[in-house]
């Protein structure tokens, strides 16, 4: 296909998304070099019969003034990255300073906003993205091994969790673990413990929603897998058979090499959703307890007095950089084939 | 895969059923359970004294005088207005499984019959699009938005989502495109089409399978978006999935949960009902690019 004709052909969707994720990310990258404005304050003396007082109030007219000039508030440069809410560079020297114990001062990191919301959002990757894999391929397994006819209702009521949006999907879990529901009602009578509630531990919290993730996650990895079971060649299997292998060893030996691309593909997918958790989170109410980093956006973004345009961009140009690093050895690995395949 | 070498043992055999079984409980019971309870009066389905009352339907009998009330619906529709939020759901849905399939066609197809390097270079950018978290674009749209004062209205969330879903719609159809053989354009050129006619008169009526599926997932994107909706949108504007947000209520005021219940129910339900007829083409769509390579 000539250029040119590759040109117009593909203008338009270049287009959307040169202005609509390509540009984003640069206005993100501006914004979060900007904090917004101090509010301007002034004196104000009242005189009355026993004496005058001085008090400082904040002057809005002189303060939306401001906002109305410089809607993007002033240049703050690193100053929002290394802020409390943020890298919180100093405070993390002062610990390092004041703490006794490397325990004491890990401690305290973790409880900074921003290493809080890291470490929640690591650990959901962590523990996610494995068993979705395990989970996934158990299914594809198990699928693949019942009669033909009726695996078509099958496949509908696996991929249930998967098409609904993950605030759905919390919700309706949510409303059968809370204390209130059915299986929260049905644990504090095993548990023996009336005030055993998923929202009153931070453990709890985080092991539901890590469930819910891999609940979730699960019929996407059992999909691809399921379609990968299909191309698996008969022959080698069959010979395997009379050579007197095991169930076993023939997934080890046989399925697993033949499918290894797709498992890649389907860790380095998931990888990358479960890097963006923050629905499940509204929908478990669990914002007390977990916060990821897409959750802190969210939280600056709906603040209710102003806006923190700042704080959220710069923790989005974070975030930018942590999906970078995952898609590191990918990226690397496509530009070497590349290069050899030229 | 049924070998005839293959003799499984009665115990894998009873394994195998009893895990399927279990697993599908724990995929399809929720919902089974949240639909059964969206017919219940609150005190019902969060039941403070015991869950049993969810089946027994207690206090569903003395408030409405019926096992079953189709209260928490016809409220959510009318007063919640829930009909707003669905009729705002179906143009946005609408508008951007159009938009983006127009593009999205024209964009894969140029990328699967181009031979040069930037092609390769434009699928990888594509990639790398795709894992942008929403929720770091949306900060980036906000300010700029706001200024230019096109914020909480349809059309500025439909061109965002529509952008949004291209990365992926470009790989979904790039890899159908690559299954029509090249040799079809090709001939039509010679007999002097253009490049354009080609495309709208020979390769679009044997595109179909692809473009159903691609269609599939822009209306699932379009449909269950959370993130963009709630913070592009004004209350007015709000599609399904932010308003059943809003119903759970916040410190600030009380919501009302039942409404929820039920506006979960409606909202899912006619997905289900589409995934059920189109099973085998979102099933192709998932596999499309990871089998085919």
């Amino acid at each position: 296909m000539p250029n040119k004709t590759f040109f117009w052909f593909f203008l338009p969707t270049g287009l959307a998304m040169i202005l609509f994720i390509g540009l984003p990310i640069i206005s993100t990258g501006i914004q979060s070099f900007y904090a917004q404005h101090d509010q301007v304050v002034k004196e104000v003396k009242k005189c009355d019969p026993f004496g005058c007082t001085v008090s400082i109030v904040v002057d809005q007219e002189k303060t939306s003034k401001i906002r109305e000039e410089k809607p993007l508030g002033k240049f703050n440069g690193f100053g929002t990255y290394v802020d409390r809410n943020h890298l919180a560079v100093e405070e993390i020297g002062k610990f390092w300073n004041e703490t006794n114990s490397f325990g004491e001062f890990v401690d305290q990191v973790t409880n900074l906003p921003f290493y809080k919301a890291l470490i929640f959002t690591l650990t959901y990757c962590l523990f996610v993205t494995p068993n979705v894999l395990l989970l996934g391929f158990i299914i594809a397994l198990s699928l693949n091994a019942v009669t033909r006819r009726i695996r078509g209702p099958l496949i509908f009521g696996t991929i249930l969790p998967m098409i609904v949006t993950p605030l759905v999907g919390s919700l309706v879990l949510f409303w059968m673990i809370d204390a209130e529901g059915i299986i929260g009602a049905n644990l504090q009578m095993l548990m023996d413990d009336p005030y055993l509630s998923l929202k009153s531990s931070k453990t709890l919290t985080w092991i539901t929603i890590i469930i819910y993730g891999i609940w979730h996650h699960s019929p996407f990895a059992f999909v691809v897998f399921y379609a990968a079971l299909q191309t698996v060649p008969q022959e080698p299997v069959e010979a395997a058979i009379i050579d007197g292998a095991s169930r076993w060893q023939r997934v080890r030996h046989i399925v697993l090499p033949h499918i290894y691309p797709v498992v890649t593909f389907v860790a380095l997918i998931s990888l990358m959703d479960n890097f963006r958790v923050f629905e499940p989170i509204i929908g478990f109410s669990a914002e007390g307890s977990a916060q990821s980093l897409s959750w802190l956006i969210y939280d600056n973004l709906v603040n209710e007095e102003v806006i923190l345009f700042g704080s959220a961009a710069a923790t989005s140009m974070m975030t930018i950089v942590g999906i970078a690093i995952l898609l590191a050895p990918v990226l690397i690995r496509t530009w070497k084939e590349f290069r050899t395949a030229r | 895969m049924e070998y005839g070498l293959d003799k499984r043992s009665n115990a894998l055999k009873i394994f195998n059923t009893t895990f399927i079984i279990v697993w599908l409980l724990v995929a399809c019971f929720p919902f089974i359970w949240t639909f059964w309870g969206s017919f219940k009066v609150r005190a019902d389905f969060f039941s403070r004294a015991d869950w049993w009352y969810a089946i027994t339907a207690f206090n569903t009998l003395l408030e409405t005088g019926g096992k079953f009330t189709t209260d928490a619906y016809s409220q959510a529709w009318t007063e919640g207005e829930f009909w707003k939020a669905s009729r705002n759901t179906v143009i946005v849905t609408f508008f951007v499984v159009t938009i983006s399939l127009f593009l999205g066609t024209l964009g894969a197809y140029a990328l699967s019959r181009s031979t040069r390097n930037y092609a390769f270079w434009i699928l990888i950018a594509a990639l790398i699009f795709r894992a942008m978290p929403h929720i770091t674009l949306v900060s980036g749209y906000l300010f700029p938005f706001f200024q230019l004062q096109i914020w909480g209205i349809l059309p500025t969330t439909i061109v965002v989502l529509v952008a949004i879903n291209q990365p992926f719609t470009l790989w979904l159809l790039y890899s159908f495109f690559k299954t029509v053989p090249k040799e079809l354009d090709e001939s039509a050129l010679i007999d002097g089409c253009s490049y354009f006619q080609a495309f709208r008169h020979i390769i679009m009526p044997v595109m179909w399978p692809g473009v159903i599926t691609a269609g599939l997932f822009s209306l699932m994107l379009a449909y269950n978006d959370f993130t963009v909706t709630a913070l592009l949108l004004n209350q007015e504007n709000h599609t399904m999935v932010p308003k059943i947000q809003s119903y759970l209520g916040t410190n600030q005021h009380e919501g009302n949960l039942m409404w929820a219940v039920s506006a979960v129910v409606s909202a899912t339900a006619p997905l289900f009902m589409l995934v059920m007829f189109f099973q085998r083409q979102v099933i192709s769509g998932l596999t499309a690019g990871a089998v085919k390579g």
